[in-house]
C-alpha cells in the first residue's frame, strides 16, 4: 500500500508517448492492446454494418450504392458483388486475426494474469512488447492491402482461388503470418509465467480459473500457430513461384491446404472462446458471492477443450472432398467438445444456485453469455452431424452459429470483463445505468440480428453472397435492423468507458468484493503490482 | 505443484551451489561428434548398396537419422539433463505433428481408394 | 530497469527470485520456441511424405537431379558446426571466453561453408533450368513426370527455409560471439549462448532428416 500512499501507480509512474511505446510493464502493454484492438474492432464493426446494409434489400441495395460513393479508397470497385466480397473478407480477417484472437488474452490476460498469480510481471517483458509490435506491424501490412488490390478470398484464403485471384493475397498472408508470431509470443510468455512466476503458496490448484483458461489457450497458441505459419508461407510460395503443393495442376491437393489451415484455425476458435470462459468463471463467482462450483472440473475442462480442439478440424471439410471415413471420424470427435463445454455450463449454473446474485453490468454480460453461448454451442453440435451439415454447409445457419459463439460468447465476455476490471485498470468507476443500457441494446440487437439467420440458413440462403432471392427479404430486413441495435449498444458502451475514464468516481481497491489477488493491491496497481509479495494459503474463491 | 518444485530447487541451490547449470564433460562431446560422423558415413555406405537393401533402404536411412537426431537432442541440446517439463514441451511438438500427419493421411488414403485423385 | 539486481554475478530482473529462477524460466521459453520451430518445419515434412507416397516414381526421378555428395559434405559440415557450437557453450560454462570465441568462430565458418555449397547447388540447378513448380523447364523432363515441379517445389521450400534458418543462426552466433568477447558470460550466466546453441542444433537436426529425405530416398 506504500505506493498507493505515495500516489504512484503504473499509469502516472512515467509519462509521455515514448514511455508507453517502450514500456515493459505488462499492465501498460495490456492498455496498449486495449486501445489498438478496440480500434480494429471499430473498423471491423463498421464493415459488418455495411455488409448488413447491403443485405437490407435484395438486388443491389442501398449499402452498395452508399459504398460506391465513398471516395478514392474504394474507387475502382464499381461492381457491387466484388465490393461485397472484399468488405466481407476484411470484416472476417480483421475480426478474427486482429480482434478476437488477441482480444481477451492480450488485453485482459496481459493485465491480469500476473496480478492474479501474484507475479510482478510476465516472464519475458521484452517479448511481450515485441508481441504488441508484431500485431501492429501485421495490422499495418493488412490495412496497407486496402490501398492496393483489395483481397477477396475470405479470411480462410482457400486454394485454388487464392492462388488465381489477382488481389494482394501475398501481402495479406504475410500480415497474418506476422500477427501469428505475435500470438505465439503471447502464448509462450503466458505458459512460462504460469509455470514459473506464481507467488508463494499459489499452487496450480489455487490459480484463478481465468488463469487456467489463459494457460490452456496459450498451449493452443504455441502448438497450433506454427502450422498456420508454414501453411501461409507455402501459400505465398505457391503464388510467387507456383510450387504446386496446393495446386491440382501439378498434382497438388487443395484439400490439403484446408487440412493445414484448419489444423490451426479450428484450435484458434478455442483460442477465441476459452479465455472468454475464464472471464465468465470470474464474473460468476464474484457476482454470486459464492465459491465457484467445481473448480477442478472447470480447470480440467479448459485443458480438455484445448486437447479436443486439435482433433476436430475436419468438420470444416465435410463437403470439401474429404473422404467419408474421415468425415465420420471427425463427426464423432467433434461431438466430444460438448462434454467439457457442458461441464463448464453446468458448473456456472450450479454456482448461481442459492448465490446472492447481483445484477451489475458485468454479471448481465455473463448471463447473456450463458444464454447466447448455449445456443451457439448446441447448434455447433447440430453442425457436427454430417448429414445435417451437408444441408447447412455454407448457409446462413453456419453464419448464425459462429456469430452466436464468437460475438454472443467472446464479445459478451470481453465487454463483461472490461466493465468488471475497468475500475482496477484505470482507477475509475463507470456509470452503471449506461453500462446496463449498452447491454440491453447489444443483447437484444444480437438476437434480432442473428436469430433470423438460423431460419434463413435452414431455408437455404447461402452465405457470402451480396444478394438473395426476394422471399428472404423480410428476415434479412429484421437482421439488418438488429445490426443497428448492436451498433448503438457498442457506441453506448464506448461512451460509458470513455466517460468513466474522464469523469468517473474514484474506484476503491475492491469495488465488487472479489477474492482473487488483483483486488488485494491498490487501484490502479503500482508499477511492480504488489507493495508486499502476496502469500497464498487458500483457494482463489473462498466465499463463506 | 510448481511452487514446491521451485522451492526444492532453491534448497538444492544453497546446498550444492548451482546445480541448475549442468556441465557435460568435454570427452562426451567428442564421443558424440565421432558417433555422428560415423553414422553419416554409415548412411552413405547403406546408400551405396541400396539395391541389395530394398525394400528397407529408406527405413534404414531414417533409422540412422533418428539415432543421430537423438544424439544431437540428448547431448548437444542437453535435453538428457533437462527438466521433465522441458522434455514434455519438446516432445509435444513431435506429437502434434504426428497428429497432423495421421489425420491428413487418413483422409487422403481413404479418399484415393474410393476414386483416384489422378 | 532500476529494480534489477545482481545475484551471483548475474543481473536478475525484478520479477525473478534469483539467477537460477531466471535461468530455468528462460530455458523453458527457449524450449517452447523450439517446439514451434519443429511444428513449422514439420508441416513441410508432412506434406512431403504425403506427396512422396502419392507419386513415388516422380520423387525418385527428382532425387536423381541432386548430387548426394554435396548433401553429404554439407551434413558433415553441419555436424562439425554443432560440435563446435556445443563447445562454445562448454567453454563459456568453464569461464574460458577465449576458447569459446574460437569455437563460435568455427561454428560461424561452418555455417558459411554450408551456405556456399548451397549457393553452388542452387545456381547449378538454375543453370540447368530447374526451378520450383511451374517454372521448371519441362523440356528436361520425361512426359510421365510432367509434375516434377512439385518435387522441386518441396526441394526449394525445404532447403530454402532451412537455409534462411542457417543465416538467422549465423547472425545470432555473431551476436553471442561479440558478447563473449566483451566478457559478458561466465559459469553462472550464459543463457543467450545456450539459447542460440539450441537453435543451431535444431537446424542441424532438421538437416539430419532433410539429407536422406531429399538426396538419398527421393
Amino acid at each position: 500500500m506504500s505506493s498507493a500512499v505515495a500516489g504512484k501507480n503504473y499509469l502516472n509512474e512515467s509519462s509521455g508517448l515514448w514511455s508507453w511505446l517502450t514500456t515493459l510493464d505488462h499492465k501498460r502493454i495490456g492498455v496498449m492492446y486495449f486501445i489498438t484492438v478496440m480500434f480494429f474492432f471499430l473498423v471491423g464493426g463498421i464493415m459488418a454494418l455495411l455488409l448488413r446494409l447491403e443485405l437490407f434489400t435484395s438486388n443491389t441495395g442501398v449499402g452498395t450504392s452508399f459504398l460506391a460513393q465513398l471516395p478514392n479508397v474504394i474507387k475502382g470497385d464499381a461492381n457491387p458483388a466484388d465490393l461485397y466480397n472484399r468488405v466481407m473478407t476484411y470484416h472476417g480477417a480483421i475480426m478474427v486475426f486482429m480482434v478476437i484472437v488477441p482480444g481477451i488474452p492480450a488485453i485482459l490476460g496481459n493485465f491480469f494474469l500476473p496480478l492474479q498469480i501474484g507475479a510482478k510481471d510476465v516472464a519475458f517483458p521484452r517479448l511481450n512488447l515485441l508481441s504488441w509490435y508484431c500485431l501492429m506491424a501485421g495490422a499495418i501490412l493488412a490495412f496497407a492491402t486496402l490501398f492496393f488490390n483489395k483481397i477477396d478470398t475470405g479470411w480462410t484464403f482457400y486454394t485454388p482461388y487464392s492462388i488465381r485471384t489477382g488481389t494482394s493475397v501475398v501481402m495479406m498472408v504475410l500480415a497474418v503470418f506476422i500477427m501469428g508470431m505475435s500470438s505465439i509470443l503471447t502464448g509462450l510468455n503466458f505458459i512460462v509465467t504460469v509455470h514459473k512466476l506464481r507467488c508463494p503458496g499459489m499452487t496450480m490448484y489455487r490459480i484463478p480459473l481465468f488463469v487456467w483458461a489463459l494457460y490452456s489457450t496459450a498451449i493452443i497458441q504455441v502448438l497450433a500457430t506454427p502450422i498456420l505459419a508454414i501453411t501461409l508461407l507455402l501459400l505465398t510460395m505457391e503464388r510467387i513461384f507456383g510450387i504446386g503443393i496446393f495446386d491440382p495442376k501439378l498434382g497438388g491437393d487443395p484439400v490439403l491446404f484446408q487440412h493445414f489451415f484448419w489444423f490451426y484455425s479450428h484450435p484458434a476458435v478455442y483460442i477465441m472462446i476459452l479465455p472468454a470462459m475464464g472471464v465468465i468463471s470470474e464474473l460468476m463467482t464474484t457476482f454470486t458471492k459464492k465459491t465457484i462450483s467445481g473448480y477442478t472440473a472447470i480447470a480440467y475442462s479448459s485443458l480438455g477443450i484445448a486437447a479436443v480442439s486439435f482433433f476436430v478440424w475436419g468438420h470444416h471439410l465435410f463437403v470439401s472432398g474429404q473422404s467419408e471415413i474421415a468425415g465420420i471420424v471427425f463427426s464423432f470427435l467433434t461431438m466430444l467438445v460438448g462434454v467439457p463445454t457442458a461441464i463448464k455450463m453446468f458448473n456456472w449454473l450450479a454456482t448461481m444456485y442459492r448465490g446472492s446474485i447481483e445484477f451489475t453490468a458485468p454479471m448481465l454480460y455473463a448471463l447473456g453469455f450463458l444464454f447466447l453461448f448455449a445456443i451457439g454451442g448446441v447448434t455447433g453440435i447440430m453442425l457436427a452431424v454430417v448429414p445435417v451439415d451437408v444441408h447447412f454447409h455454407d448457409t446462413y445457419f453456419v453464419v448464425a452459429h459462429f456469430h452466436y459463439v464468437m460475438v454472443g460468447g467472446t464479445l459478451m465476455a470481453i465487454m463483461g470483463g472490461f466493465y468488471y476490471w475497468f475500475p482496477k485498470m484505470f482507477g475509475k468507476m463507470y456509470h452503471e445505468g449506461s453500462a446496463i443500457w449498452s447491454w440491453v441494446f447489444i443483447f437484444i440487437g444480437f438476437n434480432v440480428t442473428f436469430f433470423p439467420q438460423f431460419i434463413l440458413g435452414a431455408k437455404g440462403m447461402p452465405r457470402r453472397y451480396f444478394d438473395y432471392i426476394p422471399e428472404f427479404q423480410q428476415l434479412n430486413r429484421i437482421s439488418t435492423m438488429g445490426s443497428w441495435l448492436i451498433g448503438i449498444g457498442f457506441v453506448i458502451g464506448l461512451i460509458t468507458l470513455v466517460r468513466a475514464y474522464k469523469k468517473g468516481a474514484i474506484a476503491p481497491d475492491n469495488p465488487w468484493g472479489g477474492k482473487t489477488l488483483e483486488w488485494t493491491t491498490s487501484t490502479p496497481p503500482p508499477h511492480d503490482n504488489f507493495a508486499v509479495e502476496p502469500i497464498v494459503n487458500a483457494g482463489p474463491y473462498e466465499y463463506k | 505443484m510448481g511452487t514446491q518444485h521451485s522451492a526444492s530447487h532453491s534448497t538444492t541451490t544453497s546446498a550444492h551451489g548451482h546445480s541448475e547449470h549442468h556441465v557435460t564433460p568435454f570427452d562426451v562431446y567428442v564421443k558424440v561428434a565421432a558417433a555422428l560422423f560415423a553414422l553419416t558415413f554409415l548412411t552413405i555406405g547403406a546408400h551405396s548398396i541400396r539395391e541389395h537393401l530394398q525394400p528397407f533402404a529408406a527405413v534404414i536411412a531414417f533409422s540412422i537419422a533418428t539415432v543421430k537426431a537423438y544424439l544431437v537432442v540428448a547431448f548437444f541440446m542437453h535435453l538428457k539433463y533437462e527438466t521433465n517439463i522441458n522434455r514434455a514441451i519438446f516432445v509435444s511438438g513431435f506429437l502434434f505433428l504426428a497428429l497432423l500427419f495421421i489425420i491428413c493421411t487418413l483422409d487422403i488414403y481413404t479418399r484415393v481408394s474410393q476414386s483416384s485423385v489422378l | 530497469m532500476s529494480t534489477n539486481r545482481t545475484i551471483n554475478g548475474v543481473e536478475v530482473a525484478m520479477h525473478f527470485k534469483d539467477d537460477v529462477h531466471q535461468y530455468s524460466s528462460n530455458k523453458e521459453g527457449i524450449w517452447l520456441f523450439m517446439a514451434t520451430e519443429i511444428l513449422m518445419f514439420g508441416g513441410l515434412f508432412v506434406g512431403y511424405t504425403i506427396y512422396h507416397t502419392m507419386y513415388p516414381e516422380m520423387f525418385a526421378e527428382g532425387a536423381k537431379y541432386l548430387d548426394w555428395k554435396l548433401g553429404f559434405v554439407n551434413t558433415l559440415v553441419l555436424i562439425l558446426s554443432s560440435f563446435t557450437m556445443a563447445l562454445g557453450i562448454y567453454f563459456n560454462q568453464k569461464n574460458q571466453p577465449k576458447k569459446a570465441v574460437l569455437a563460435l568462430a568455427a561454428t560461424l565458418l561452418c555455417g558459411a561453408i554450408f551456405m556456399v555449397i548451397k549457393y553452388f547447388e542452387y545456381t547449378h540447378k538454375f543453370h540447368l533450368g530447374i526451378y520450383p513448380g511451374q517454372m521448371l523447364n519441362l523440356d528436361l523432363v520425361k512426359p510421365e513426370h510432367a509434375n516434377l515441379g512439385l518435387y522441386f517445389g518441396f526441394y526449394f521450400c525445404m532447403s530454402g527455409l532451412h537455409g534462411i534458418h542457417v543465416l538467422l543462426g549465423m547472425g545470432m552466433i555473431t551476436w553471442v560471439m561479440i558478447r563473449t568477447m566483451r566478457g559478458e558470460f561466465h559459469s553462472n550466466y550464459y543463457t543467450p549462448v545456450e539459447g542460440v546453441g539450441i537453435f543451431w542444433h535444431i537446424i542441424d537436426l532438421i538437416w539430419i532428416f532433410l539429407f536422406p529425405l531429399l538426396y538419398l530416398v527421393g
